[in-house]
């Protein structure tokens, strides 16, 4: 990180983690009503630590990552409450031009389709290099130099051949290492990775995966996992916060989750996979629909879709109760679905 | 499996080559992407056969020819001992009556300006004896009660549903002729988990109602290995791998499979630090100049000199009980090993 951006940012001046979402409020206003995508979101990352955000699509995961990133479309969005801590200070506070010194230097992101979020017409060594010419000022040909040096750590082959090459000449795998690249360009401190291996095949999300957790490991980045897949979160996460209907339902070490989920959804989601190391009999199938955002449940939004629905669940939304120093179900009935016995 | 079952489909040596051109006013043909380079197998009735494999590997093209959207360049598919392949006019339109297709993505497969009773009922409407006019509509809002839609929604538009119930949709509209066989391409990856489960639920209740053959392709090997009988691997427009599901995930002889397996992610965290695991490098390789002899040896760690040279036939090798597309094919049981 530059001079300018530690002096706002105090470094190693506060006590809470590296970045720390707190109590985050973010809703949509469309034609059709206010959509309350994001309804009270708290989570936290440290140097080093990977979070899963585990969630279906509405669930508010993506939301929660761009807000943290100021890449909000605003309007409609519009963030109702909440802070983001950065080093103990408030992002959401910050002028413009600190935001945008922070992105990238201070927290980065990988996106989903790296199709559609590199730009077409210009080479791919180009697009990494802005990043050094635009936040440290590096003449055209030092910045190409180290976009090279990037592409071979992401192993993309013969990096400076490629360096002049456009997005569509590459495969899937290799243009979401070439997302990886310009996100780690500036040592960020903390990586989201928003889907990063949706669109691949098998093969080559092991491949990313392993690039991820050894970047990771070099580098001591927190990193925030968003995604929907079981499988990749059990591999990779230190903890997980699953996500439903713009709360977080659920947030616990990994081992604790697998092992014994104390909120429905988590359980539902668990027992719903198929596997791929032994066959099951029928799936269990968490019944109805997730909810719509502009018309949200009262109570406990997965009332509607909960085996352990009582009167309360209807009319008293759940706190995030603490179960453990680490671990929190925002249920009402968390200890009858931990009792309910180990998996 | 159904063992002994009868066989409905027959598929044999089929080979889809689409050409790669060159010029514009004259034409030439540079060469052809492999698309299916010899494929084989038969369909049980009753029976799921899934099909896995990376994006290239000619799932969809297979799925096409088996429908016969696409003509082979050689090869033949048998329906009831009858060739779809060169079947032309009103015998084509007889036959297609019996293999239907669930497609992958519910949001572009569905007519947004067609009602839901338009979209089930369509194929009503080409094949007109099947259900004499009249009594369309009721036979629409039986498909789709059997498939758990509510009957009253014959009316709404597809954008009215979510993405799970417009799965439904499409595949009421798959059985709406009542067909043997279903080919259903990726029919829940664009689903939410859990929705999947619900999807996968009800195709399965429907084979067992309607005694109903399906071709499963994904990509998804815990989707597939959940509903399939049988399980083929395919590589670069041909089969690697073929056998029950337990041979193939239990028992893998082929070295992509193993790959393949290995690569999934296995939903519990418990002894993840120590699972081995088998990390391919690269991309498959351009269908349209695979390599010489067996098309893996070029992302193989066991490849030798034959590899190169001889093309390894499907069949079964020492050690195992079913066909596998390996010269050095050994069991090994990835998904299991810790």
């Amino acid at each position: 990180m530059t001079e300018v951006l530690s002096e706002q940012v105090g470094r190693g001046s506060h006590s809470g983690a590296l970045l720390e979402v707190d109590n985050l409020h973010v809703e949509f206003r469309t034609r059709a009503g206010v959509a309350k995508a994001v309804n009270g979101v708290t989570y936290s990352v440290d140097a080093g630590e990977t979070l899963a955000v585990l969630g279906e699509s509405g669930s508010g995961k993506s939301v929660t990552a761009q807000t943290i990133m100021g890449i909000l479309d605003m309007p409609p969005g519009k963030i109702t409450g909440g802070e983001i801590r950065f080093r103990g200070v408030d992002l959401l506070k910050l002028p413009d031009d600190q935001r945008r010194k922070i992105r990238g230097e201070g927290v980065s992101m990988v996106f989903q389709d790296a199709l559609s979020a590199l730009n077409p017409v210009f080479p791919v060594g180009w697009q990494i290099a802005e990043m050094f010419r635009m936040h440290r000022g590096a003449s055209r040909a030092d910045a190409k130099k180290k976009a090279i040096e990037l592409m071979d750590r992401v192993r993309i082959p013969a990096a400076k051949d490629r360096v002049n090459d456009f997005p569509h000449q590459f495969s899937g795998g290799m243009r979401q290492r070439i997302m990886i690249a310009m996100a780690i360009a500036l040592d960020p401190e903390i990586l989201i990775a928003d889907e990063p291996t949706t669109a691949l095949d098998v093969t080559v999300q092991a491949q990313i995966m392993g690039l991820l957790a050894e970047l990771q490991r070099d580098s001591n980045m927190g990193l925030i996992l968003i995604t929907h897949d079981l499988g990749v979160v059990a591999d990779v996460a230190d903890k997980i916060a699953v996500m439903y209907g713009g709360r977080i339902v659920e947030n616990a070490p990994v081992h604790d989750l697998y092992k014994n989920p104390a909120h429905p959804y988590s359980k539902g989601l668990l027992e719903s996979i198929p596997r791929v190391d032994h066959k099951g009999q029928e799936l269990y199938a968490i019944k109805g629909l997730p909810p719509n955002l502009l018309e949200m449940p009262t109570g406990c939004a997965f009332h509607p879709r909960c085996p352990y629905r009582r009167d309360n669940c209807v009319t008293d939304v759940p706190q995030l109760y603490t179960i453990s120093g680490t671990r929190g179900s925002a249920c009402h009935y968390w200890r009858e679905v931990i009792d309910e016995g180990e998996r | 499996m159904k063992a002994n079952a009868e066989s409905i489909l027959e598929v044999r040596d089929l080979v889809k080559h689409f050409p790669l051109t060159q010029g514009v006013v004259v034409k030439r043909q540079i060469g052809a992407i492999k698309a299916v380079d010899g494929v084989s197998f038969d369909l049980h009735r009753g029976e799921t056969l899934g099909i896995v494999g990376e994006s290239g590997c000619g799932k969809s093209t297979l799925a096409k020819l088996l429908m016969a959207l696409e003509r082979p360049t050689s090869g033949s598919v048998r329906v009831h001992g009858r060739d779809i392949t060169t079947a032309r006019g009103a015998e084509l339109k007889r036959m297609r009556r019996n293999i239907q297709m669930v497609m992958q993505d519910p949001y572009t497969s569905l007519n947004p300006r067609m009602t839901v009773g338009d979209i089930v009922g369509e194929p009503f409407e080409i094949h007109t004896d099947v259900v004499p006019k009249g009594g369309r509509r009721r036979r629409v809002q039986e498909l789709l009660e059997v498939v758990g839609l509510n009957p009253d929604h014959i009316n709404r538009y597809p954008h009215q549903f979510s993405g799970g119930q417009r799965q439904r949709i499409g595949i009421a509209r798959g059985l709406a002729l009542q067909p043997e066989i279903i080919i259903c391409d990726e029919p829940v990856s664009a689903l939410d988990v859990s929705i999947q489960a619900q999807v996968m639920n009800l195709l399965e209740r429907l084979q067992n109602e309607f005694d109903l053959a399906y071709i499963f392709i994904a990509h998804d090997l815990s989707v597939v290995r959940h509903i399939s009988d049988r399980v083929a691997v395919m590589y670069l427009g041909k089969i690697v791998e073929l056998g029950s599901d337990a041979q193939i995930y239990d028992g893998p002889t082929h070295p992509y499979t193993q790959a393949l397996l290995s690569a999934v992610p296995v939903p519990d965290p418990e002894g993840r630090e120590t699972r081995q695991r088998i990390i391919l490098q690269g991309d498959p390789p351009s269908p349209a100049n695979p390599p010489s002899g067996c098309h893996f040896r070029t992302r193989c760690w066991k490849a030798q000199d034959i590899c190169a040279e001889q093309t390894p036939a499907l069949e079964p090798r020492q050690g195992s009980g079913h066909p596998s597309a390996c010269h050095f094919a050994e069991v090994r049981d990835v998904v299991n090993a810790q």
